[in-house]
């Protein structure tokens, strides 16, 4: 089988390449200062690894307007979504009532961690999204009562990039009392967010997406929130999260913040925008997924319709591309994105929809070469599907 | 590279054997639909002295299994008399393609499915089958066994996934071994209903699940 002797990656919200300046800034906590984060009464390499934990949260605090006391360390958004949902559950389940509020088009650790609490007696409302992904902010004040103990909304769509407006949604939140969490995974460097100017009180990040290293994130928590720590173990963390601290982890997330450039954030943009116009414009029968504007500035979703997303994602990748599709072929459940049928869109609408997504490495001859490979290989395809041929009459 | 499927399986899908229609076909059948996932549309062309399949043809609106599939059945079919190309099984596709994955097999027996449904197609429209049958749990039971278990590749029905079949009134009600919030727990309950729900004299189908 012939291969492509380039590799142009573009799942870049899955996971990122590590900066290789990021790996230096990691090696000496790896091989020189490897002990455990000691007290400031322990030995020599414990108080320097300590000292090193404390400048990378200060550094991670910062980036996000807030304290160091503010910001723990975690494996990942998974484990900073489920403490942020589980842990005001447990505070505050109790003694102030047991509802939360969620969108129906949240990523899975927001999804999958409200849906426990359902098992545990918890009342769960997802609230509904327009075509576009937006949360009806309607419904989400109407929805929240004296008994709603926290509002999960994240601050971008991982899938259709969706950029909700969380300032209103803080508003109403602290109007209303309710403690409010956004999962900032696919946002955190690439969309301004200072918890100074925006009354959220729990915002979920991390260092795959940014190309730090995996197993490494982090969850702000506003100074005072009621969470209980509900993983045992030692007294790390502030005494929220227990667990030897990933100082290596913490060092690289930290020097992954300091690498991301606004002009960067622009090339990003550019490509988007170019990859969207160049798709839609030499692709008939194609519609992007989520809003033109107010997106993620690295994501784009479209839809190519009368044929099936795993089938371009091979075509591709033995071309060299990788991406992914929300098709259930390609998911490990075999069901399509619940994100795309939240916004109203039908099977076939998620079955052949492919999400772009870009990071350091990508460049503009990158978004050309898809956009080309993209329509040749849904022309092939379409020419094997019995779909779209009558259509196509009846539009002319 | 690493690619998910066999180097047979590639080469199918790469490079699709009898793609299209035929006109005027002898039998025609779509398995599948757009709703629901996969779909596959199988056309055949019979020699009616010697009864067996002249050509046939599919087109597939589906993931890379199911192209392949889709092409392997066409070239394992030509030839053929009727009653051995209805006899063609997902595991005879499978083997000739080198092996598809488990998890694919619900993609992939719709090209197999719409083989047999072509010509079944063919004798209905020749007047070569019998009267309707009024639907009894047996005939569930049959139409379920090509329903796959996605953890294993195997039907519902051997893999003792399907634990009760119920049939009153025009109402099928199955009773599915898997907790209700099993990750494949939907796709089982959709692949049930698509199944059970065409049966002429069938107006619901309900699914439900032991936890």
């Amino acid at each position: 089988m012939k291969t492509a002797d380039k590799i142009i990656y573009l799942d870049n919200a899955a996971a990122t390449r590590l900066d290789e300046r990021v790996l230096e800034a990691m090696r000496p906590y790896l091989f020189d200062t490897y002990a455990v984060a000691t007290s400031e009464f322990g030995y020599s390499q414990g108080i320097e690894a300590r000292e090193a934990l404390d400048e990378a949260r200060t550094a991670l605090a910062n980036a996000l307007g807030a304290a160091p006391e503010e910001f723990i360390f975690t494996s990942g958004s998974t484990e900073s979504s489920n403490i942020a949902l589980k842990g005001v559950a447990l505070a505050l389940g109790k003694q102030k009532g047991k509802h939360i509020i969620v969108s129906k088009i949240e990523d899975f650790p927001v999804l999958h961690s409200a849906q426990a609490l359902e098992k545990q007696g918890f009342r769960v409302t997802y609230l509904e999204v327009d075509g576009e992904g937006f949360v009806n902010i309607d419904q989400l004040r109407d929805s929240i009562t004296n008994e709603t103990v926290l509002v999960s909304i994240q601050h971008a769509n991982q899938e259709i990039g969706t950029i909700q407006d969380i300032e209103a949604i803080g508003c109403i939140c602290r109007e209303k009392e309710v403690l409010f969490h956004t999962d900032a995974t696919h946002t955190f460097k690439r969309v301004p967010l200072d918890v100074k100017k925006t009354a959220v009180d729990l915002v979920t990040v991390s260092a795959h997406t940014i190309h730090g290293p995996k197993g490494t994130g982090g969850l702000y928590v506003r100074q005072g929130t009621q969470i209980a720590k509900w993983m045992d173990g030692g007294f790390q963390e502030f005494n929220l999260r227990a667990g030897l601290e990933n100082i290596p982890g913490a060092v690289g997330f930290a020097k992954a913040v300091q690498l991301v450039t606004t002009e960067e954030i622009g090339r990003f943009q550019d490509m988007r925008d170019r990859l969207i116009d160049g798709m839609l414009a030499e692709i008939p029968h194609s519609t992007l997924n989520g809003p033109r504007h107010k997106r993620l500035p690295q994501n784009a979703n479209i839809t190519f319709h009368f044929v099936e997303g795993e089938s371009i994602t091979l075509h591709l990748d033995m071309r060299g591309f990788a991406v992914s599709t929300g098709s259930a072929c390609f998911s490990r459940s075999l069901e399509a994105s619940h994100v795309i049928s939240g916004i109203g869109g039908d099977h076939e609408r998620a079955h052949g929809s492919i999400r772009f997504t870009f990071g350091r490495y990508n460049t503009m001859d990158d978004v050309d070469a898809v956009v080309q490979a993209l329509a040749e290989i849904v022309e092939e395809l379409r020419s094997i599907s019995p779909l779209g041929k009558s259509e196509e009459k009846e539009e002319d | 590279m690493k690619f998910p499927y066999s180097d047979i399986v590639l080469e199918h899908f790469r490079h699709p054997r009898n793609v299209g229609k035929i006109e005027n076909p002898d039998g025609k059948a779509t398995e599948g639909s757009p709703a629901c996932g996969d779909m596959v549309s199988v056309y055949i062309k019979v020699d009616p002295k010697k009864n067996t399949l002249e050509d046939v043809k599919f087109e597939s609106y589906g993931c890379a299994s199911n192209i392949a599939t889709g092409s392997i059945i066409t070239e394992l079919a030509k030839g053929k008399t009727l009653d051995a190309a209805k006899n063609i099984t997902w595991q005879e596709a499978s083997e000739a393609l080198g092996g598809l994955p488990k998890i694919k097999a619900h993609c992939s027996v719709l090209a197999v499915e719409g083989l047999r449904s072509a010509i079944q197609n063919y004798e209905e429209r020749h007047g070569l089958v019998k009267e309707k049958k009024p639907t009894t749990e047996e005939v569930v039971r049959q139409r379920l066994r090509r329903v796959i278990n996605p953890l294993t590749g195997l039907n519902v029905v051997r893999t003792n996934l399907v634990k009760d079949i119920k049939v009153k009134d025009g109402t099928v009600s199955v009773l599915v071994d898997l907790p209700q919030d099993h990750q494949f727990a939907n796709n089982v309950r959709d692949e049930v209903r698509e199944r059970i729900e065409t049966l002429w004299d069938i107006r619901e189908v309900v699914v439900e699940f032991t936890e």
